[in-house]
């Protein structure tokens, strides 16, 4: 049986954050008084993730993902609740708890800006123990996974972005961590190193069994990575489950272009009961539940004269979107 | 077994750390001669023969600034001010969830500087000597040895007062404001402008119960050959550093249960 390597109970967290009045008079009033509130930016969540699992954090700017993984990585005090993040409580930060994770910020570097990426690699290397023959192995395998080699030795602030997440990877996986925590690890890349990123996550995955807990804003990150994913929203968790049962609900229906071969049937099909969004000449676009698409398609093609025909998935990001900016949509 | 996993460290630390050092070594030359303040000092108090008024010769005088331009230029710290530009653009992040605290990353880039201006400091001193050559003595190495250790102990102290204002980032986001506040004392209590041997009377009653007599004064007179108590000055300074290493540990503590981690 797989074991759970996340258990989140009940978890919240408060920042005080001090708010100022325009102009002078405000300016002055927070000069001497300062008037500080308690903001919940987490309130009361529960989840758990298993061992080898990749979980998908959605949610808007603010809805508090990224302070969820620091909280799981240890970087932040939780103000309530407990976590146990493979069987230790994150913030004591003891040793081989982080010995065991990562976090990688997108457009946050570790890396040492004016040297090549190599010498912050063995840095790293020592500071996670790790023997030289041994460091030198790693460095290999993960360059080799994440094809990249000369820049190894170009200074981090001659590289691209993209070669400079890659080493950011290589930096923070060269002691092999069994839990990544990815914040927007593809955030600025260019198509092909999202893709080459997404890949080497799924190589990563798969060769280590590692558990990964990513938020990104691109719906293809997600969606290619995570069969789970937890959506927040202000804080609180507003749906836990696999994503394609997610956009299931979401979206209960498909939109299918038809092209039939003349307008008459067209007109036929108009006319045999089905919901039709719209019609041009002797194409119709109708609307079919998802669970009677199959049969629909059947009872089509049996009886009407059809030249070609198009299965519209309704975009990700809009049907992911409406969750996100709308906190009593009914999942 | 443990030690050798931390010597490890801070070897390839130092190694890590004076490579990217040097890639700033212009910069480093700059600010070793931005360091000649005791030179600037010498120069008043010879022309204005106030070294009479403590019995100290001008050769020892001289002597004495030299070294405090040596001491000053292996003990200067700047960890505030890393540490606040590091905790606003996110970048203690990372290094909070590594194996190693952050602080130990700073502690072996002070050391790598320290390294890189070594030669800048030995032709700035070379070029003392050529204006001043009645100045020129070789310490004894006894002396030498003892002057290092102390220059090290002053430079741990430093790095300890820093630390503890660097760690009220996380608290305010400004620390180093706080800093600039103990420059002032720093500045005039520590020998750098003058030996604490010329202060007052009713001054040099508390001083030497502060820390800063101990950053310059004392080894700068250590090894410049002026009278000094060497068993005061070390108990002294070791005092401070077991006093100040855990107000740092208590303050850190605290320090990482308030962090926010802004900017990432």
């Amino acid at each position: 049986m797989v074991q759970n390597i996340i258990d989140v109970r009940n978890l919240s967290k408060s920042f005080d954050i001090s708010s100022k009045e325009p102009g002078l008079k405000g300016t002055i009033k927070h000069f001497f008084k300062r008037q500080t509130k308690s903001l919940k930016v987490i309130k009361d969540i529960s989840f758990k993730i298993k061992e080898g699992e990749i979980v998908g954090f959605l949610g808007a700017n603010g809805a508090g993902k990224t302070t969820i993984l620091k909280m799981l990585c240890g970087l932040i005090y939780p103000s309530e609740g407990s976590i146990l993040v493979s069987g230790y409580l994150p913030f004591r930060r003891k040793e081989n708890f982080l010995k065991n994770i990562t976090l990688i910020m997108g457009q946050k570097q570790q890396l040492i800006w004016d040297l090549p990426p190599i010498e912050s690699f063995y840095l790293n290397a020592s500071i996670y123990d790790l023997d030289k023959l041994e460091a030198k192995r790693r460095i290999k395998n993960l360059s080799e996974m994440l094809e990249i080699d000369e820049e190894l030795f170009i200074p981090v602030r001659k590289l691209s972005l993209g070669q400079r997440m890659k080493s950011e990877l290589l930096a923070a996986l060269i002691h092999k961590p069994n839990i990544l925590f990815l914040d927007e690890p593809t955030l600025g890349l260019d198509i092909n190193a999202q893709r080459n990123l997404r890949k080497f996550l799924q190589k990563y995955n798969k060769e280590t069994n590692a558990t990964i807990c990513l938020t990104s804003h691109y719906m293809k990150d997600i969606t290619s990575l995570c069969k789970r994913v937890i959506c927040v929203h202000e804080g609180s968790i507003s749906y836990d489950g696999k994503l394609d049962l997610l956009l299931k609900k979401l979206s209960p229906v498909k939109e299918i272009l038809i092209v039939c071969r003349s307008e008459e049937d067209a007109i036929k099909l108009e006319n045999s009961g089905f919901t039709i969004k719209n019609k041009i000449k002797n194409e119709i676009t109708i609307k079919i539940e998802n669970n009677s698409i199959t049969s629909s398609l059947k009872t089509i093609l049996n009886n009407f004269d059809i030249e070609d025909l198009y299965i519209n998935e309704p975009p990700i990001d809009e049907i992911i979107g409406r969750v996100l900016i709308n906190k009593d949509y009914d999942i | 077994m443990i030690s050798n996993s931390i010597n490890r460290k801070i070897i390839t630390l130092l190694k890590v750390q004076y490579s990217n050092m040097l890639e700033y070594r212009v910069e480093i030359a700059l600010w070793a001669i931005s360091g000649i303040i005791p030179f600037f000092m010498l120069n008043i108090w010879t022309n204005n023969n106030l070294n009479e008024s403590i019995n100290i010769s001008n050769i020892m005088l001289s002597r004495y600034f030299l070294c405090a331009f040596f001491v000053r230029q292996f003990s200067v710290v700047w960890v505030v001010f890393s540490f606040e530009e590091d905790s606003l653009m996110g970048k203690v992040s990372p290094y909070l969830i590594q194996p190693l605290n952050p602080f130990f990353r700073y502690f072996a880039q002070h050391i790598a500087e320290q390294i890189t201006r070594f030669p800048f400091a030995i032709i700035i001193a070379f070029f003392f000597f050529i204006f001043n050559p009645e100045s020129i003595w070789i310490p004894n190495l006894g002396i030498l040895f003892l002057s290092i250790i102390s220059t090290f102990l002053s430079f741990l102290i430093q790095f300890l007062i820093q630390s503890i204002v660097a760690c009220l980032c996380f608290w305010t986001e400004k620390a180093s404001s706080i800093e600039r506040l103990l420059f002032i004392p720093t500045l005039f209590l520590s020998g750098l402008l003058a030996p604490v041997a010329s202060f007052p009377e009713y001054v040099k009653s508390w001083i030497y119960f502060t820390p800063f007599p101990y950053l310059i004064d004392f080894p700068a007179n250590l090894l410049s050959g002026n009278t000094t108590s060497v068993f005061g000055g070390f108990s002294m300074q070791i005092l401070w550093i077991f006093l100040l290493f855990p107000v740092f540990r208590k303050i850190w503590s605290a320090g990482t249960k308030k962090y926010t981690a802004m900017g990432s």
